[in-house]
Parts: structure tokens; sequence; C-alpha cells
């Protein structure tokens, strides 16, 4: 039975990886974050949401919360209280959401984890009001999670769920780039957005990207 | 106590500024600003909102006010991580002028939902006058000088014509102060035509030195409203 059970669930160290990876890879792409906000925004989605991910690796050297559902907690009161900008809330309630669709199971199967997905997607839409092709990261976010829940259909394992996740995160990301922007600051910029990528877009292709890089090295599987 | 009010905004000066002209105009309500990141810079922190929203409530409910777009958003993120307590109401409503009508609504003892109300028709107080008063436009006759009839049965309106006295006139204190008093009665009254009230109404009036003002009040409290009225404008609300 222990073969069978490898791989087929994550656990709280794996969800510690997951933001671990996040915090490298915002800190890595901070000047790219910034340099596309600054292009449609105010130009603090780079400067912001490091200093959050940054918050939450003192968090977690304070102490690693047991499950996945208490690391996405952790992250969502961190990201709230550390982020600043729009990013915070709408991250904070995506990762608030996930904790409670993952609720207290020390591991989250295929299932469960495309439902934390899918809680994540639905906290922003919540916080955000945005829809699909108004330039935001729910143009990352709701492709990201149709192709985890048909991944699930499909039987993959929670690292091919996230993996299928990312990818077409990275392809929403991309697909903001000939938008005009429907929400937030950049939507005061009109046709001038086309031609430019939404950096929260990005930022959530990056995260995501990171929690299926997690689940391949094998943590917390 | 009353309902607590917090302000939530991008800058701690402004949410503290905010909390110091509100209080002018209502002394014995609790507010509480959260401005600014945890490290005093430009924007929202939850851990800030969430020890405001705990520090203004005292059993009577708090009503939040935001400024723009995210901190509406991270107060909204504050109560769903509380679990949306009964207790605690967003504003959908403008900073200043909301705050305002807000406090002196709590100052006068109302509610949390009477509170909210005042914050969202801060811009229209007529809207909230429509609202909340029945048909108390027939009562404007003209009942000549003083008060005449006992307003218990609330038939009758009692009625006076005034002459503000003191310089400033009508201006934000009094009003504040009628409105919190007159808020508290159950009574029915109009000031030259606007509803006594609101302290936003009354302001509207920009009645200064010499008006006339015409009351005119309905309901139990009718008389003891209109002596009110009477004494402050007589007495020049303290200000002579």
């Amino acid at each position: 039975m222990g073969d069978v059970s490898v791989g087929r669930t994550l656990d709280a160290a794996w969800a510690v990886d997951w933001l671990r990876r996040s915090a490298e890879v915002i800190a890595e792409n901070r000047v790219k974050l910034i340099e596309l906000d600054r292009e449609i925004g105010d130009g603090d989605h780079g400067e912001n949401m490091d200093r959050g991910f940054q918050a939450i690796l003192v968090k977690l050297a304070e102490g690693e919360p047991e499950t996945p559902g208490a690391v996405f907690k952790l992250a969502a009161m961190t990201l709230m209280s550390k982020v600043g900008g729009a990013a915070g809330p709408l991250y904070g309630t995506a990762f608030l959401r996930a904790a409670t669709a993952a609720g207290d199971e020390a591991a989250l199967d295929s299932g469960l984890l495309a439902a934390a997905l899918a809680g994540a997607r639905d906290g922003v839409v919540a916080r955000g009001k945005a829809e699909v092709g108004e330039k935001t990261m729910i143009d990352a976010w709701a492709p990201a999670v149709d192709a985890a829940a048909a991944a699930v259909a499909a039987g993959a394992s929670p690292a091919a769920v996230l993996d299928a996740a990312a990818t077409a995160a990275r392809a929403g990301a991309e697909s903001t780039d000939p938008l005009v922007a429907r929400k937030g600051r950049a939507s005061y910029l009109g046709e001038r957005a086309i031609g430019h990528r939404d950096p929260g877009a990005e930022s959530s292709a990056l995260i995501l990207r990171a929690a299926a890089d997690a689940a391949a090295s094998g943590a917390g599987a | 106590m009353s309902v607590g009010l917090v302000i939530v905004s991008h800058s701690a000066q402004l949410a503290a500024g905010v909390v110091e002209l509100a209080a002018q105009m209502a002394r014995d309500v609790l507010l509480v600003p959260a401005g600014g990141t945890d490290d005093g810079g430009i924007g929202t922190s939850l851990e800030k909102v969430m020890a405001a929203l705990d520090a203004a409530n005292t059993g009577d409910g708090v009503v939040v006010l935001t400024d723009l777009g995210s901190a509406v958003m991270t107060a909204e993120a504050a109560l769903e991580f509380m679990g949306n307590p009964q207790d605690i109401v967003l504003a959908d409503a403008p900073l200043v002028e909301g705050a305002v009508a807000a406090s002196v609504t709590a100052q006068s003892g109302a509610n949390m939902a009477t509170v909210r109300a005042a914050a969202e028709t801060a811009l229209d107080p007529a809207a909230a006058g429509a609202l909340g008063s029945v048909g108390t436009s027939s009562g404007t006759d003209h009942g000549a000088g003083g008060g005449s009839e006992d307003g218990a049965t609330g038939s009758a309106a009692v009625t006076a014509q005034l002459k503000l006295i003191n310089p400033m006139g009508l201006h934000a204190r009094p009003a504040a102060v009628l409105a919190g008093e007159l808020g508290a009665m159950d009574v029915e009254i109009e000031i030259n035509g606007v509803d006594g009230q609101s302290v936003m109404m009354l302001m509207t009036l920009g009645a200064g030195q010499g008006t006339e003002l015409k009351v005119s009040a309905t309901g139990p409290d009718a008389q003891k409203a209109v002596d009110l009225v009477r004494s402050e404008v007589e007495a020049g609300f303290g200000e002579i």
C-alpha cells in the first residue's frame, strides 16, 4: 500500500516548499514585475509582492504549520498584512479560500488540491470583481483551475494537476498582452495598455509554477 | 456606549485626520484610524484593520469607512478572516462626508444599520430623510409664534419661529449638537424644510446670523424637541 500512496497526496512540507519557492521566484522577478507594473500601473507590484513573500519566509522560520490548510492561512494573513497594495487582499483572499477548501486535512489528494485552487480563484473573483478577458490575475487563475479540474478528471497525480495548472496559467498570463484593461489602475490607460502583460497575471503564473515545481521535486509527497 | 467607527485609508495621516475631524462633532463615539502599512508606508494592512475593528467594538457594533479600491478589499478581507461577524458592517460611502454623518448619527445613540445608512446617504441626505420619514411635510402650517398644542398625540404639529443670534449661525458644531440631541428623540422635526435629525441637511441650510428658522415637529417628543431647539438657538448655542 505504501507505494500506491506515494505521490498521490501533498502535505504541509509541500505547501511550505511552495511558499519558499514562490518567495524565491518573486524576488528573482521583482524588477521585471516592477517594470511591467510601471508600464500600465503604479509600479509597486514587484516591490509589494517581494515584501509580502519575504515576510512569509520570516513567519515560516518562526515555525512551520502542520497542515497545508494552516500553511495557506499563514500565507493569507501575512500577504494581507504586508503587501500593502491591491495584491495583498487579492492573494490573501486566494490563500484564505484555499485554506478553507483544504480544511484540517494532513495531506491533499488531487481532488482536494483542485478544490483549493478553485477556492483561490473564487476568492480573487469575490474581492476583485473581475472576469476573464479584463487583463487581470483572473486571466491566469481561471484557465489554471479549468486545467486542474480536467487533469483530476483524467486521474492525474497532484504533481500532474499542478503542472497542468501552471502551464495553463503561463498561457493565460501571456494572453493578457493584447488586452485592454477593464479593472484597476491600468483601465485608465485604455488602448495604451495593449502590448503590455498584466503584472498580476504574470505573478500568478510564477507562483503556480512554483507550486508545480515543489510537487515535482517530491517535497511533501 | 455607541456604535464605533473604523476609518481605513491608504495613508495613516489621512485616517488620523478624518478621525480628528469627525471626533469634533461626536465626542463620545469611539473612532479608530487604520491607515497605512505596518511600516508606515502608503497602503493598507490587515493587521491594523483587524486591531482597529477590535478596539472600536464595545458591544454596539462597528461601521467601517474606507478610501480607495484596495482599502475596500482589505476591509472586506478582514471581515472574511474574522468569519464575517454580524456586528461589523462596511459602509459604501465617501470617506470624509460619510465619517462625519456616521459619527454624528452614532453620537445620537442610533444603531449600526442607521449609522451605516447615514454614511451611505451623506452626499444626498434628502434621500435618507425620504426613506425615514412618513409625510411630515403637511405639518408646516404657520401656527403663529411659539409652540402650540401638546404634541403627545402626534396629530398636530408643534411649531416655532426662531432667529439665529450667534455670529456663526447654524454652523457645523451646533448642527451636530442639534441633530445629535434630536436624533435621540421620538420625533419628526423639520427646520426650514429639512430633517432636523440630519447634521448634513442642517448644514446645507447655510443659516447664518439673523436667519429665521421655522421649526415644525410631530410625534411624542415634539414639544420637547421644539423646546430644545428654542433654548439652544436663544442661547446662541453657547457661543455668545
